[in-house]
C-alpha cells in the first residue's frame, strides 16, 4: 500500500519569468504540497558589469551609470558615488547643493517606498494599493522631472554639486506634495497597513531576529525592522544630514514578532513620513549660494582609496574607490544593499508556505538591477 | 416549463402531429440557446463593469478607447480570444485538457435551469431547486482540478490542489447556511423559499427581524459563495502573484474564454441564489424581474468591490476560516433556526 500511495516533493522554478520576483530573480523552491522545504536563490540575469564599466570610464562619465543600479533610487546612488569621489578628490560641495541633494534623495526615498508599498500589496493580492502608490509617485516624479528633466534615471547629483537649481514653482509643488502625501498616508494605512487580512499575511511571517539580521549584514528597513536602530543618516551623517531633525523608525513587533514582514513594511511606511519632514526642513532652511563646487575639467584623483556609504531606501549603499592617480578608477567596488539583503532569502524561505515566500521576498524589497549590477 | 409546452401543443393543431419527444428536445435546445445568449451578454457586461469599477476605485478610467467610454471593450476582447491560436502544451493530457473548460462552463451554466427571474419567468420549477444548484456547482470544481492536473504544469497543479482543499472547506458551511432557510420554508424549491419571504426587507431571511439565524446564515452563504467562485479574498487557485495564473496558466484563446465566462457565470449564479434564498428573490416594490436583477447585480457589485479592496488569504487561513469559524457558526444557526421554526 505504501508503495502505491506515495507523495513526492516537487522542485518548482519560480522565475526568472514570474509575476512577483521583482524582475529577473529566480527562486528554486523544493515543495511538499503547499509547504516549502527549501528555497535557493539564483541571481545574475541582469548582470551588466557595472563595476568593470566604472573602471573604464572617467569619474564624471560613471555618474549616470549609477542611476541604473537601484533604478528606483537613482539620486541616492548618484549621491553615494559623488561623495566617494569628492571625498578622495577633496572637492568642496556648496551648502545649497548639499541641501538640494538631501531633498532629492528624500524624494527618491519616498518614491521608492511607494513602489514597495504597492508591490507588497499586489503580492498579497490587493491590486488597488499599487495604483494608489503610483498616483502619488506620479506627482513626485513630475516634480523631479522639473528638477532634472528625467523620470527614472535622474542623474541629479553631480560631482561637486547638483545638476540644476530649484525654481519657486518646484518649491511650491513640493510643499503641495508634502501636504497631499500626509493625507494620503492615512488612506494607505486604512486600505492596507491595518487591514486584518494583510496583517494575517505579514505578521509572524519571515521573522528575522536581531542577531540574524546583523549576522547576515542586512541594512536599511530590513535591519531596522528587526529592532536595530541603525541609520547612516543619523549614525554616520553625510551631506549635512546632521542638521535635520527626524526620527528613525524601527520594528517593535506590534502585530506579531519583532522582525516579521509587517515590521519591515511598517518601517518603510513611517520612513515616508519622516522623509516628508526632512523635505519640509530643506525647503524652509535652503541657504543661498552656488549649486556647483569647483571641479576641474579633467578630474584626476590622487593615489589612494575611499569608501563612502549612504543610506539608500533599501539600505547601505557603499562605493569603494581605488585610484592610481589617473582619470579613471583603478578599482571600483559597489556594495549593494539589495544583494546583501537578498542573501537571507535562503534562510527564511524554508518550512513556510508558498504564499509566504512571495510575501517574504516582497518585504525584503530587492531591486534586481542592484543585486546583479 | 413543461406545462407551457403542453398548453402550446394543446392550442396549436400542427404540433399535435409531431412526436412529443421532438417538441420537448426542440424546446430544451431553444431554452439553452436563450440562457446561453443571456449569460454571454451578462458575462460581457460584468467584465466591462468589473474593469470600469476597478478603474474608478483605483483613480483611473478603465477601458476608454473601444467605443464611447470603452463599452465595446468586451466585444473586442471576445473577438481577440476567438482569433487567438489554440495551443495545447506537449506535456498536457490532451483529452482532459480539452474537456476541463467545457466542464467548468457547464457547471456554471446548468443552474440557470432552476433560477427564477420572477414568479413565472423560470425554466423549471424543480422541487429540489437549491439542492440542484449546490450539487451541480460542484461539477465546476472537478473541471478546475482536471484543468490543473491535465495541463502538465506545476503551477496549474498547485492551483487545482488549492481548489480541492478550498472546496471541501467551503461547501459544508454553504450547505448548512442553506439549511437555515430551509428550516423556515420547509421546502427545497426556490419558489417555495421565495414565497416564505415578504415584499419588504424586514420580511427577508437576511433580516435579523425575521430570524437572527438566517441573517447570520446569509453572511456565511455569501462568504462561502465568494470562495466557491474563486473571488478575492479566496482567489488562491489563480493567485497571480504566487501561481502565475493558477489552473488556467496553460490555456489560451477560446478555452481560456470558457474559464473566464464560466467564472462570471458562477458569480452570477451565486449572487442570484443568495438573492432568492436570503433577499426575497423577486419580491419587492418593483415588478418581479427588476427586483431580482437589482438584487443580483447589487451582490455582484459587492463582489467586485471586495475584489479591488481586500488582499488574499493564505491557504491555511482559508481552511481555518471555513472549518473553524464558518462551520461552527453555521451549525449553531441551523440548530437555532430549527428551534425557532418549531417553537414560534
Amino acid at each position: 500500500m505504501q508503495d502505491f500511495l506515495q507523495t513526492e516533493e516537487i522542485l518548482v522554478n519560480m522565475g526568472p519569468q514570474h509575476p512577483s520576483t521583482h524582475g529577473v530573480l529566480r527562486l528554486v523552491i523544493r515543495t511538499d504540497g503547499e509547504m516549502v522545504r527549501e528555497t535557493y536563490t539564483h541571481i545574475g540575469y541582469l548582470h551588466r558589469c557595472a563595476e568593470k564599466i566604472g573602471e573604464n570610464l572617467t569619474y564624471k562619465q560613471f555618474v549616470p551609470y549609477t542611476d541604473r543600479l537601484d533604478y528606483l533610487a537613482s539620486i541616492n546612488n548618484n549621491l553615494g558615488f559623488c561623495l566617494a569621489v569628492e571625498n578622495l578628490a577633496q572637492i568642496e560641495v556648496p551648502e545649497r547643493a548639499a541641501y538640494l541633494r538631501v531633498m532629492g534623495a528624500e524624494m527618491n526615498r519616498i518614491a521608492s517606498h511607494l513602489v514597495s508599498y504597492g508591490t507588497l500589496g499586489m503580492e498579497a493580492g490587493a491590486f488597488t494599493p499599487f495604483f494608489y502608490g503610483f498616483r502619488e509617485r506620479e506627482q513626485l516624479v513630475a516634480i523631479i522631472e522639473k528638477m532634472c528633466g528625467a523620470r527614472l534615471t535622474y542623474h541629479y547629483a553631480r560631482l561637486g554639486g547638483v545638476m540644476r537649481d530649484i525654481t519657486p514653482e518646484i518649491a511650491r509643488d513640493t510643499r503641495e506634495f508634502v501636504r497631499t502625501m500626509e493625507q494620503r498616508w492615512e488612506e494607505y494605512n486604512t486600505l492596507l497597513s491595518f487591514n486584518e487580512i494583510f496583517i494575517k499575511r505579514t505578521a509572524n511571517v519571515g521573522i528575522i531576529p536581531r542577531d540574524m539580521a546583523i549576522g547576515y549584514g542586512l541594512t536599511g528597513p530590513c535591519l531596522r525592522g528587526s529592532g536595530v536602530e541603525w541609520d547612516l543618516r543619523k549614525d554616520d551623517p553625510y551631506s549635512l544630514y546632521e542638521r535635520f531633525a527626524f526620527t528613525v523608525p524601527y520594528g517593535d513587533g506590534r502585530m506579531g514578532t519583532v522582525g516579521d514582514s509587517w515590521d519591515r513594511y511598517w518601517v518603510r511606511m513611517v520612513e515616508i513620513k519622516e522623509s516628508l519632514k526632512i523635505i519640509t526642513q530643506v525647503l524652509d532652511g535652503l541657504p543661498e549660494g552656488p549649486i556647483m563646487g569647483k571641479v576641474p575639467r579633467v578630474l584626476k584623483l590622487p593615489v589612494g582609496e575611499a569608501y563612502m556609504r549612504v543610506e539608500n531606501p533599501r539600505g547601505e549603499l557603499g562605493f569603494y574607490l581605488v585610484s592610481d592617480g589617473g582619470t579613471k578608477p583603478y578599482r571600483l567596488r559597489i556594495r549593494g544593499p539589495s544583494f546583501c539583503n537578498l542573501s537571507i532569502m535562503n534562510a527564511l524561505g524554508r518550512e513556510c508556505l508558498v504564499a509566504d515566500v512571495v510575501m517574504i521576498l516582497g518585504s525584503i524589497d530587492v531591486v534586481l538591477g542592484e543585486v546583479d549590477r | 416549463m413543461q406545462s407551457y409546452i403542453d398548453a402550446l401543443i394543446q392550442n396549436i393543431g400542427i404540433l399535435q402531429q409531431v412526436p412529443p419527444l421532438i417538441i420537448y428536445t426542440a424546446a430544451i435546445l431553444l431554452g439553452c440557446a436563450v440562457v446561453f445568449g443571456y449569460i454571454s451578454v451578462v458575462a460581457m457586461i460584468m467584465i466591462y463593469a468589473e474593469r470600469k469599477v476597478a478603474g474608478h476605485m483605483q483613480s483611473r478610467y478603465g477601458p476608454m478607447r473601444v467605443g464611447p467610454h470603452g463599452i465595446l471593450q468586451s466585444v473586442a476582447d471576445s473577438i481577440k480570444l476567438l482569433l487567438k491560436e489554440d495551443t495545447v502544451p506537449d506535456k498536457a493530457h490532451r483529452f482532459l485538457f480539452k474537456l476541463a473548460p467545457l466542464l467548468v462552463f457547464a457547471g456554471a451554466f446548468v443552474p440557470f435551469a432552476v433560477l427564477p427571474f420572477s414568479e413565472h419567468l423560470v425554466i423549471s420549477r424543480m422541487n429540489i431547486g437549491i439542492f440542484y444548484i449546490l450539487s451541480l456547482a460542484a461539477i465546476e470544481v472537478i473541471g478546475v482540478i482536471m484543468a490543473g492536473w491535465a495541463s502538465g504544469s506545476k503551477w496549474s497543479l498547485y492551483g487545482g490542489m488549492r481548489l480541492a482543499a478550498q472546496m471541501v472547506s467551503y461547501e459544508i458551511p454553504m450547505a448548512l447556511a442553506v439549511l437555515t432557510v430551509v428550516a423556515f420554508s420547509g421546502h427545497l424549491g426556490l419558489h417555495e423559499i421565495t414565497h416564505a419571504q415578504g415584499k419588504w426587507p424586514w420580511e427577508w431571511f437576511a433580516s435579523p427581524l425575521k430570524s437572527p439565524f438566517t441573517a447570520v446564515g446569509f453572511v456565511v452563504f455569501y462568504i462561502a459563495g465568494l470562495a466557491s467562485t474563486k473571488r478575492l479574498p479566496f482567489d488562491l487557485p489563480e493567485a497571480e502573484s504566487e501561481l502565475v495564473a493558477g489552473f488556467h496558466t496553460e490555456y489560451s484563446g477560446m478555452r481560456f474564454a470558457y474559464f473566464f465566462i464560466g467564472e462570471y457565470t458562477a458569480m452570477y449564479v451565486v449572487c442570484a441564489a443568495t438573492a432568492v434564498l436570503f433577499l426575497g428573490g423577486w419580491n419587492g416594490p418593483f415588478p418581479g424581474v427588476v427586483n431580482m436583477l437589482g438584487k443580483t447585480f447589487f451582490l455582484l457589485f459587492v463582489m467586485i468591490w471586495l475584489r479591488w479592496t481586500l488582499p488574499r488569504l493564505r491557504i491555511d487561513q482559508v481552511i481555518f476560516v471555513c472549518l473553524k469559524v464558518l462551520l461552527p457558526i453555521s451549525l449553531i444557526c441551523v440548530i437555532g433556526a430549527a428551534l425557532q421554526a418549531v417553537l414560534f
